[in-house]
Order: C-alpha cells, then sequence, then structure tokens
C-alpha cells in the first residue's frame, strides 16, 4: 500500500544504535547470552571436578580448587561492582541492562562454581562463612528477580497514570474538603474525622509498608462511625462520601507503597550481606595464605 | 520628532534625540516606562544577546536583574533630560511627513515632524466592553495573586491566562477569596488540557466557583451583573480580573497607512534601511520591527534618529557581525557587496529590501565550497536551507551510484524538503564548481517564505518537483515530471482525515509532505494497524498501477500536508520511464507482502493483534505521530528504580530532563514527560534568540544563548520543558559512597539545591537565572541516551516511531 524512504545506510544504523530501540527485558537479553556463558561454564566445570582425581581430594586447597577459587573470588568482585556501576553515568557503550543480566545469571553460575571450589566441605570457620554469605546475596538475589519480574505490572496498574506526587495531592485536596465539610458535625463526631485528617500516613515502618496492614487506620474508623443512611445532601451523608473517597485514597498510596517495599525490600539483604561477603572472603583468602 | 511606545527601542531613540539636542516627546502608555520588561517576573535575571553585538545606545544595558535594568533607564530619563509623557495611550496618528497629529486616549493631541513607532508586539488587552467596564475595580493583570485577602474576585475569559489567574487566587484558603470564573460557553476548550483539569479538580473542591454560559452585563460598584443562561444575576465582587486576550497591535500600524510584508500573521511591516515604512515620516523599531532582542531593539532607537537626523553614512551595529560572516568568502569584498550580490543573484531573495537582508543573513551563514566538496550528505540531519548564489551543485539521486546526478543552477535552492518535512537529507549534495551558498537557518526560512508569499509559492513548486525526483530517483529530470508537479495539489489534512478509503476506487497517488499517516486494514470489522508512514513517503500507487480497488485505508497521524498526484499523469511518467515502474513494482510487491502477511496470520493473531491497534492508535494520540524520537516506558519491565531520571540529571547539570511516573499508560506502555524531538517543533516558534535548533542526531536541543524567557515553556503541547537554575555540582560519588558526602545520585532535593544556590550567592554576589532545559538526546555523550542506558531491567527505550509502530515489528516481537 505503500512506501517508507528508505534510509537504512550511513549513519543511521548509528543513531539507531544510539536509540537502542531494542526491546527485551535484562533477562532475554541478547537471546540469553549470559544464561548460556553461565551454563556452559557451570556444565565445563563440573565436568572437569568429577572427571580429574585430585589428591588427597577435591577441596580448594588443590590446584583445581586455586582455579575454581579465582574464578569465584574475581566474580564475586565483579557482580559487587554492579552497586557502581549502576551509580556512575559515566560515558561509553555500556548499558546497565546488559550488566544486570549477566549479573544475574553469572550470579547464578556462582552456586556451582563455589560449591564445587569447596569440595563439600563445610564446617565452623571463616571459609564456610563465607560461603554462607554468598548463598545468602544469591537468595536474596533470586527473591529479587522474582519480584523484578512479577510486580512492575501491579505497579502500573496501581498507579492509573498518577504520580506519586499527584496521590499525596489528591489526598490533601480531599482532607481540605473534609476539614470545610465538617464544620456543621457536632463535636464528638468531628473529632472522629480529624483524628482521621490528623493520623500520619507516611510514617508506616517497612513491615507495614510491606504487609500493608494498618489495623488502626483512622480513617477506616471513622468511615465505620459514619455508616448510617443519610440523606442524599446532609452534612453527614458529605461527609461520609469523603471519607470514602479519603479511604479509596490512601488504599492506593497505601498498595503503592508495599510494591515499591516489595521490589526494594531484598536489597536490604543483598547489599550488606554483599558488603559483609567482601569482608568473610578477605579474612578466607587471607588465612588460606596464611595457613599455607 | 514624537516616539511612541517606551520600551528598549523608544527610550534608546528618546535618548538619542536629546543627545543631539533634537525636540523631541517619548510617548507612553502606562504609567511606567518600558511595560514589556515591567511586566517581566520580579528579580527575573534578563539576558544582553548576542553577545557579539555591540550595544549603540546612550542608555545603558547589560545582563542583570530586572529592577536593576529598570532602575537604571528610570535614572539615566532624568539625568539625559528625556521628554517622556506617561498615561498617554496614541489612538490614531494623521497626516504627513512635517505634520503628523498624534490624537491620545484622552482626546488631546501631539504635533509631530517624523513620527517612530516603537510599541512592541505586545498589543493591547481586549477591553471589558459593558456599562461600568471602566471602574477602578476592573484591572487586566494579575501580578501577585498572594496580594488579596478576603474578597470575592471574578476573573472573566476561559484561555489559560484567565485559568491560572483563578487558581492562583484560590490557591491559599487562608487568603479567603472567592474567587469565580465566567466562560461565555460550555467548554474550556481554548485553554491547556493541565490548566483545565487542575479548575475542574477546584470546581469540585468548591474552591472556584465556575460559572459556564456567563456573561458580564454591568459592573456596579462592589457588585457585578451577570447574564447567564436563565435570565441575569448580581453576585458581590470586589475585583474583576478580566483576561480576554489581547489585540496584537497590526489594525492600529495599518490604520495609520503602513503597509505589512504580508497577510501572514508573522509578518512584519515593509521598511526602508533607514526603517522607513511605506507612510513616509513614519518609522518602525523594534520587537514591532522584527527583532525582539533588547539589544537590537536599543541599537535600532539609536540609528532611526541618527538617520532622521541625516547621518546617511551610518553602517548598521550588524555591520561587524555581517563583516565577520562574510569573511571566509573570496575576494576580500564589502558586506554591501555581498548583499547585493545575494539580493540580485539568487532569485528568491530578489524582492526584498536592503534592510530585510540584512536581518535575513544575521540568522544565515554564508560558504564557499571547491569543486566536489561535500554540502550536506544523505541521511544528515538538517532543517535548513540552500541558496546559490554563485556556482551550481550537483545532487545525487541514486544512493547506490554517486555518478548519477542532477544538477542546480546558479540562484536556485535546495535543502528545502528538510525544511519542509522535517526529516533527514534525502540526497548528498556537492559543489559542481567553486561555489558559493547561502546556508538560511529554519527559522529564517520560515519567516522568509511566512513574509513573502511570492516566495513561498517558489519553494513550494521547487519543493513538489524536487520531493518526487528524489523519491523516484531512476534518472527522472525535472522535464520528465513537469506536467505531475504542474497537476499536483497540495492538501491540507487534519489529524485523523482519512485520504484513502479501503475499497475505494479513486486513483491518485499521494506524497506525505509534512506530518506523518498511518495505514490500517479491516481486518473482521476491526482496524488493524499496518504501519506509520513519515514525511517523504508515498501510497495509493498500487490501485493506480494494477487497477485494484484500495486495499487499506490511510489516514493522517497529525496535522499533515500532502501533495496529490492524479494518477493518469502518475501512470504517464511510469510508462515513459520502464526503470520507475521497475521499482514501483518491486516497493509494491513488499507492501503486498505485509497484506497477505497480515491476512494469512490475521487468525492466530486473535486478540493480541486488537491490542496492538490499540496501542499503537494510543502513541499516535499522545503525538508519537509527529515525534523522530520517543522515550517509552515498558511498565511491564518497570521497577520504579528511577535510575533513567537520576541517570539523566547526572549526565546534565544535575537536572533531570525527564518525569518517569507523569505521562499517559496504555496497555503498559508509558510515554512520560520527555521531549519528543518533534518533526516541527512547537518550542521553537517563538523563541527571541532562536535559541532552540537542531541537532545532528535529530535531537531539538536548547543552546546557551536561552534568555529564560519561558516561551518555548508556554508553546511545547507536551509539558517537557522545564525553567529552572544550575546547581553547583555536587561532591564526587565516591565520597558520598564512602563518607555520605552531599546528596548521592539523581537530581539533588530541592532544599540541598536551594540551600547550595544561597551559599553561591553569597560567594559571587550573583544570582543564577533559571532557563529552559530539556532532553537534548545525550548529545555529545558517548554511548548515547542515559536514561536507556541506566535502566537495569530494560524498561526505558527509544523509539523513532516508524521503526516501533510497524505490523512486521509487532509479529517479531510476538513470535
Ligand atoms: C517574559 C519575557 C522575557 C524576555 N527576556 C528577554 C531577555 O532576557 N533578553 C532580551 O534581549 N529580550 C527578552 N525578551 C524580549 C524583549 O523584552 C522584547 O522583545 C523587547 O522589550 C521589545 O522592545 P520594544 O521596545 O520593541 O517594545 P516593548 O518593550 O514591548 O515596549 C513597547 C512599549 O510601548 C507601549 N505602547 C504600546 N502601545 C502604545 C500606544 N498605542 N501608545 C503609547 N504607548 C504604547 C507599551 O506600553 C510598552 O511600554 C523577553 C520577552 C518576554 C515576554
Ligand atoms: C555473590 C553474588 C552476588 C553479589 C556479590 C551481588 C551483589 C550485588 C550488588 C552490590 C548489587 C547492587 C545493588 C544496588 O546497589 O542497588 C546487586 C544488584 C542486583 N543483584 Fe546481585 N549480587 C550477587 C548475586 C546475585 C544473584 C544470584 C542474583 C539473581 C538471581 C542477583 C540479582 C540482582 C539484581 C536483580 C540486582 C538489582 C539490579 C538493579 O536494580 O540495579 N544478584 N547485586
Ligand atoms: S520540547 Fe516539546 S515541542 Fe519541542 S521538540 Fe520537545 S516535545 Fe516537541
Ligand atoms: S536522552 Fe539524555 S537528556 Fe534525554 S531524557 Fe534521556 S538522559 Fe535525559
Ligand atoms: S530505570 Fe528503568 S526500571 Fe528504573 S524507573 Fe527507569 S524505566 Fe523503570
Amino acid at each position: 500500500m505503500a512506501s517508507v524512504p528508505d534510509e537504512k545506510p550511513i549513519g543511521a544504523s548509528a543513531i539507531e544504535q544510539r536509540r537502542a530501540a531494542d526491546h527485551s527485558s535484562f533477562l532475554t537479553h541478547r537471546k540469553f547470552l549470559w544464561l548460556w556463558v553461565a551454563l556452559i561454564s557451570c556444565i565445563v566445570t563440573s565436568a572437569i571436578y568429577f572427571s580429574i582425581d585430585v589428591q588427597p581430594r577435591p577441596n580448594g586447597g588443590t590446584w583445581y580448587g586455586y582455579t575454581l577459587g579465582t574464578i569465584g573470588a574475581g566474580l564475586i568482585v565483579w557482580l559487587a561492582l554492579l552497586g557502581i556501576r549502576k551509580r556512575n553515568m559515566s560515558e561509553g557503550h555500556w548499558s546497565l541492562k546488559a550488566w544486570t543480566s549477566a549479573h544475574v545469571y553469572l550470579g547464578l553460575s556462582l552456586i556451582v562454581i563455589a560449591t564445587l571450589h569447596t569440595g563439600f566441605q563445610l564446617g565452623w570457620n571463616v571459609h564456610t562463612l563465607a560461603y554462607v554469605l554468598m548463598m545468602l546475596v544469591i537468595l536474596s538475589g533470586i527473591y529479587g528477580i522474582i519480584a523484578y519480574v512479577r510486580l512492575p505490572q501491579a505497579l502500573s496498574d496501581n498507579r492509573k497514570e498518577m504520580t506519586t506526587e499527584m496521590m499525596v495531592e489528591a489526598l490533601d485536596s480531599i482532607d481540605g474538603q473534609l476539614r470545610r465539610a465538617a464544620q456543621p458535625l457536632d463535636r464528638h463526631e468531628a473529632d472522629t474525622v480529624i483524628a482521621a485528617l490528623e493520623q500520619d500516613t507516611f510514617g508506616a515502618g517497612m513491615w507495614r509498608r510491606l504487609t500493608n496492614s494498618y489495623g488502626n487506620c483512622a480513617t477506616a474508623a471513622a468511615l465505620d462511625a459514619f455508616s448510617g443512611n443519610y440523606d442524599a445532601d446532609s452534612a453527614h451523608e458529605r461527609v461520609r462520601a469523603l471519607l470514602a473517597r479519603r479511604k479509596a485514597q490512601l488504599d492506593q498510596i497505601r498498595r503503592h507503597m508495599k510494591i515499591k517495599a516489595m521490589l526494594e525490600v531484598w536489597l536490604f539483604i543483598h547489599i550488606p550481606v554483599t558488603i559483609a561477603l567482601l569482608a568473610a572472603l578477605t579474612a578466607h583468602i587471607i588465612s588460606v595464605f596464611y595457613y599455607w | 520628532m514624537a516616539i511612541v511606545g517606551s520600551g528598549p527601542a523608544g527610550l534608546s531613540a528618546a535618548a538619542r534625540a536629546a543627545a543631539l539636542g533634537m525636540a523631541h516627546i517619548l510617548i507612553e502608555k502606562t504609567d511606567h516606562l518600558s511595560d514589556t520588561i515591567y511586566k517581566y517576573q520580579k528579580g527575573k535575571y534578563v539576558m544582553a544577546t548576542p553577545s557579539v553585538l555591540n550595544l549603540r545606545s546612550d542608555f545603558d544595558f547589560e545582563e542583570g536583574i530586572r529592577e536593576d535594568i529598570l532602575g537604571t533607564w528610570d535614572r539615566q530619563v532624568e539625568e539625559q533630560k528625556v521628554n517622556v509623557r506617561l498615561n498617554a495611550e496614541v489612538t490614531e496618528i494623521t497626516g504627513e511627513t512635517g505634520n503628523f497629529t498624534i490624537k491620545l486616549k484622552d482626546g488631546s493631541t501631539i504635533e509631530a515632524e517624523a513620527v517612530v513607532l516603537s510599541i512592541g508586539t505586545q498589543g493591547n488587552p481586549n477591553l471589558l466592553r459593558v456599562p461600568g467596564g471602566d471602574k477602578p475595580l476592573v484591572q487586566y493583570q494579575l501580578d501577585d495573586p498572594e496580594e488579596y485577602y478576603d474578597e470575592h474576585i471574578t476573573v472573566i475569559g476561559s484561555g489559560d491566562a484567565g485559568i491560572e489567574n483563578a487558581l492562583g487566587l484560590a490557591k491559599d484558603p487562608k487568603q479567603n477569596n472567592v474567587v469565580s470564573i465566567l466562560n461565555r460557553g460550555e467548554s474550556f476548550a481554548r485553554a491547556k488540557k493541565g490548566n483545565v483539569d487542575a479548575l475542574m479538580e477546584a470546581e469540585q473542591e468548591g474552591r472556584v466557583l465556575v460559572r459556564r454560559e456567563t456573561s458580564p452585563a454591568e459592573v456596579k460598584d462592589g457588585q457585578l451583573v451577570l447574564e447567564t443562561r436563565d435570565g441575569q444575576e448580581t453576585i458581590p465582587c470586589n475585583r474583576i480580573i478580566a483576561r480576554m486576550g489581547s489585540k496584537p497591535p497590526r489594525d492600529f500600524v495599518e490604520a495609520c497607512g503602513i503597509e505589512f510584508t504580508s497577510e501572514d500573521r508573522d509578518a512584519f511591516p515593509k521598511l526602508s534601511p533607514s526603517f522607513e515604512t511605506t507612510k513616509s515620516g513614519i518609522h518602525v523599531i523594534g520587537a514591532l520591527a522584527g527583532y525582539p532582542l533588547i539589544k537590537h531593539c536599543m541599537n535600532q532607537g539609536h540609528d532611526v534618529i541618527e538617520f532622521l537626523n541625516g547621518n546617511a553614512d551610518l553602517k548598521p551595529a550588524d555591520e561587524e557581525i555581517l563583516e565577520e560572516r562574510f569573511a571566509g568568502l573570496p575576494g576580500s569584498k564589502s558586506v554591501d557587496y555581498w548583499l547585493e550580490t545575494f539580493n540580485k543573484q539568487v532569485v528568491i531573495l530578489q524582492e526584498l529590501s536592503p534592510l530585510q537582508m540584512r536581518e535575513l543573513m544575521l540568522e544565515s551563514r554564508v560558504h564557499s565550497y571547491d569543486k566536489g566538496e561535500v554540502i550536506f550528505e544523505r541521511n544528515a540531519e538538517g532543517s535548513s536551507m540552500f541558496a546559490i548564489a554563485e556556482g551550481s551543485v550537483a545532487v545525487e539521486i541514486n544512493p547506490a551510484d554517486s555518478s548519477i546526478t542532477v544538477p542546480i543552477e546558479q540562484g536556485s535552492i535546495f535543502g528545502e524538503v528538510g525544511l519542509i518535512s522535517g526529516r533527514k537529507r534525502g540526497s548528498t549534495v556537492r559543489a559542481a564548481e567553486p561555489t558559493i551558498c547561502v546556508e538560511f537557518s529554519r527559522n529564517a526560512a520560515l519567516k522568509l517564505i511566512a513574509t513573502n508569499p511570492s516566495v513561498g509559492r517558489a519553494v513550494n513548486r521547487i519543493s513538489i518537483e524536487r520531493q518526487l525526483l528524489q523519491m523516484f530517483g531512476s534518472g527522472l529530470t525535472p522535464a520528465d515530471i513537469k506536467d505531475l508537479v504542474d497537476k499536483a495539489e497540495v492538501i491540507e489534512a487534519r489529524a485523523g482525515q482519512v485520504l484513502v478509503q479501503e475499497g475505494g476506487e479513486d486513483k491518485d497517488v499521494f506524497v506525505v509532505r509534512r506530518g506523518s499517516m498511518i495505514v490500517e486494514k479491516d481486518l473482521g470489522g476491526k482496524p488493524v494497524f499496518l504501519s506509520y508512514l513519515p514525511a517523504g513517503s508515498y501510497f495509493g500507487e498500487m490501485a493506480v498501477i494494477d487497477g485494484s480497488k484500495r486495499t487499506a485505508t490511510v489516514k493522517a497521524a497529525v496535522k499533515s500536508q500532502v501533495v496529490k498526484l492524479p494518477g493518469e499523469e502518475f501512470l504517464k511518467v511510469l510508462d515513459a520511464k520502464p526503470k520507475l515502474r521497475e521499482r514501483a513494482l518491486a516497493d509494491m510487491a513488499g507492501r503486498r507482502a505485509t497484506n497477505e502477511f497480515v491476512e494469512s496470520r490475521k487468525d492466530s493473531f486473535g486478540s493480541a493483534v486488537d491490542m496492538y491497534s490499540q496501542t499503537a492508535q494510543f502513541l499516535v494520540d499522545n503525538g508519537i505521530g509527529e515525534a523522530t524520537d520517543v522515550l517509552l516506558i515498558d511498565e511491564k519491565l518497570c521497577v520504579g528504580c528511577d535510575n533513567c531520571e537520576k541517570a539523566c540529571a547526572d549526565s546534565h547539570d544535575g537536572l533531570s530532563r525527564l518525569n518517569r511516573e507523569a505521562g499517559t499508560t496504555y496497555a503498559h506502555l508509558h510515554v512520560p514527560t520527555s521531549c519528543r524531538h518533534c518533526e516541527h517543533p512547537h518550542c521553537m516558534a517563538d523563541c527571541p534568540p532562536n535559541a532552540i535548533k537542531r541537532g545532528p542526531d535529530g535531537e531539538v536541543f536548547i543552546d546557551e544563548t536561552c534568555i529564560g524567557c519561558g516561551n518555548c515553556q508556554r508553546n511545547c503541547p507536551y509539558g517537557v520543558i522545564r525553567m529552572d537554575a544550575k546547581p553547583p555540582p555536587k561532591p564526587s560519588l565516591l565520597s558520598w559512597l564512602f563518607f555520605g558526602k552531599g546528596p548521592g545520585p539523581g537530581e539533588p532535593s530541592y532544599g540541598w539545591r536551594k540551600k547550595k544556590m544561597e551559599e553561591q550567592e553569597a560567594e559571587t554576589g550573583k544570582k543564577p537565572g533559571k532557563f529552559a532545559i530539556k532532553c537534548d538526546m545525550c548529545s555529545g555523550i558517548e554511548g548515547g541516551p542515559s536514561c536507556v542506558r541506566a535502566c537495569p531491567t530494560g524498561a526505558a527505550i527509544r523509539v523513532s516511531p516508524e521503526r516501533f509502530l510497524s505490523i512486521t515489528r509487532f509479529a517479531e516481537e510476538t513470535d
């Protein structure tokens, strides 16, 4: 039916690359390139592990153990560098998506590589501490992936094109109206409304945010208090309708906070434990060389 | 000597007259000098651009705070004994050179031998024409909405200004104002959506009373009588803010007997080199003459008086700039020589006056090329237009074989396709011999076309011819398509207008000249989005070639221009040129394949294809049809980390040029508030220093000559431009990471910026100005758009619409 001017050659492909129009997620990035890299490394390292017969028995102290240990330590340091890469907006042809993609798959491959490195010798020592910390980081990472895959849609659906700022402003404007609408009420009734208005909406701790449980919500309580059958244009009905709107607005904000919290909470394990891991890893390496 | 209007232009003229000891009077409508600048917001930092231009005036002017500038001028008016008459609005100028009568609003008159009009372009606010409309409770401007308390205030007018005023007055409930806004009609169609939404919300909350289908009938003291649908009603009213638009001063100027260059809204009065209009004895300078920058205004004020005083040798202040500009041309010739040469030799410039030539050249560049030198390359970005002053050029019409060229002769123009369509250059152009060209910036060229109808027609014809030659390539010459061009018709299509209807039997071929089209096909009663056609594509040829019915519907995605070519003429060209026919057939085969592909897959597409079509439609509704590059966020992937915004801020002076959360969403595809790099950027329209440009990668960017006037922010329909001051640099990433110094990555909080700015101000004594900032597509940053590179999940992508909106791409993605 029609033709688009042919504008492929010179410069155009460079511009297209700048646009990074390739629409794929960090998991599917470059047709699962890093998944393949990770899988193959796991298979190769396992195959070597089970095919060679190191003496006296496989562990970190053998030549193969050292090889795996070096790879593993190198990987851990590189994985930890993601924290810097993410925040250092330098020039160059890198993309954080590619980094994350490699991070996830290579991070998972550590399960195999590091376990083989131990030669299945675990005990109550600094060496095993490093291993456990690493597994903790990896486990939290696995949760992170699940969250990153499952939650974004819910976040988007709940937002309904509103920004966080707009949600807060909408709440403010409902509050203003409630304050005015509550003027004609008697003292006691007005108090319940004021209690709803004065409750701190955002001071909630991480746990509440995550579980979205606000048992003592004063707005819900006030809405209960105004549950009568009022005349369509009575002051009570106006207040009730506004309280219902306030509740709905609060619910949206709380759901928003909950999903955001679920997307972030694992980083509170992932990052600090990474730092602990780096410390334990250093201790592990020093002690190994010290007792050598 | 009467000088009307005390802006920078009028003031400078009056000062010169005073210095020369000429009898003069400076007449000003308001009760203060220089009303336009007076109305800038308080503390605005006024820029003195262009910096290369020397100031030639008896008054001082350098960049600084509005208050200082006005203060200096007030003082200098006293010191230099300038004769000013305030509160005097000129309503009529009659008479002839040597004997003008200037009538003022209060009925008094002033006699003058010569008149200088420097009344700017702000015009007069439309007045409230009802009984009592002249009472003091009516005002036409609102400087500070926080000034008023406990009042009944009525705002009249349903445009943005009125709505913004009403919202401002009602913003703080503590002011306790009762604010009403009157709208003669039912809807607020003239205002921006954001403003209307805010007003509707304010109405719901009872902060503003919106009265629809209501107009004022009479103003009484403390009361306003309203004409409503159900009869008259009287409301208490202590203050009326009338914002009913303003009338440009053109009518007044024309009534003085002055002709304009064209009917176009943007036209200026016709002027001689000494600023004299077609009405001899009346001169026009400043913004009204087409020079909106303060420095230009002041220089012209000086010059016009010198000319009137008989100083014929005075070189305009821009002489030096032009000298520099022409310095690279061969043979050290004078500025006047080149101006004359261009004027004489370039066909479209022949009707321009010397003053217009100078103005045009200030916004243009000149180049001299050796034989064979490349002027621009195919696919380069560029929206300027070239004219050949000496020599000739060769256009390489076949990208595969650079030896096939078409010549363009001396006096003609080229590069106009980019100007009209806003798209990339279609072919490489080289100098065929030693050549001198003038390159008009986009703005200069558009102004030239708008103000000179004959130029417009000439460019139009040439551009249609060239576009056809370029599109159909294959050794066509202008002679081959002469008939086709003669019969071509330019059609303006509004957004959504159908140009070709599926199943129709009409036989015309269309070329998209400006804007873009969407192609749809009906599948089981539902329109399926097939593809997107940017400017420079053609459609409709299938039915012409094989006589079939239309196989798809084509409609305008945005307001567009298409060239309609009669089918028979098109066929004649095909018959004469077998190579062209071959090419057309090849194109057709490709499109037919798409059609068949869609037909064959229609059952397996299922509801996914509906979703795709609706998503495409959503994107088009959100202005993607006029975008060249747009940031999208796949909300199925976005984890809300805001790393995109942080990256943008960190790579751009600490301020983010995108607002991720804001914007619209459909089917989890989100269009955030960020620049779309429009084909024809609305933001460019009204920029006094022409600071908004298109860069080599197609990015629309604002350069350092921005004066912070905010026009672009108002003109951008997508609200992506922000006005802000550049914050001081942050401590480095590592010192934040290890010692917790500074605000960390991303845009520092408002509080931090404010504190740092105040510290900086205390140190340097300079308050940093607020300038317009927007996405520049990370031009100059290796690796490209930071926002995209910094997204950890791949949610943020930048796309060009024609690539993103295609059904084949969609099929690949769903496979
Ligand atoms: C928000 C904003 C910011 C800007 N910032 C800058 C900047 O930083 N740097 C810069 O160089 N330029 C800036 N400009 C542009 C510049 O201010 C104007 O282009 C310039 O003031 C025009 O000068 P003028 O003398 O031609 O007319 P004006 O300054 O418009 O003055 C015209 C005067 O004539 C009076 N008048 C009108 N009609 C009559 C009448 N019938 N009888 C008597 N008097 C009459 C008016 O009251 C007014 O005082 C800015 C413009 C705006 C709107
Ligand atoms: C020992 C192994 C690992 C180390 C040391 C490590 C370390 C880190 C660090 C330092 C960050 C940066 C966090 C931030 O600054 O926001 C990070 C992010 C992340 N990690 Fe790991 N990680 C490891 C393994 C894994 C594994 C196995 C997974 C997944 C299965 C994973 C998934 C992620 C994800 C999804 C992010 C977030 C990326 C982002 O949002 O920018 N990590 N990791
Ligand atoms: S700033 Fe606005 S008008 Fe200008 S190019 Fe960007 S989106 Fe278009
Ligand atoms: S392309 Fe660059 S300037 Fe534009 S929004 Fe993205 S990071 Fe900011
Ligand atoms: S960087 Fe990507 S995931 Fe993070 S907020 Fe921006 S678009 Fe969403």
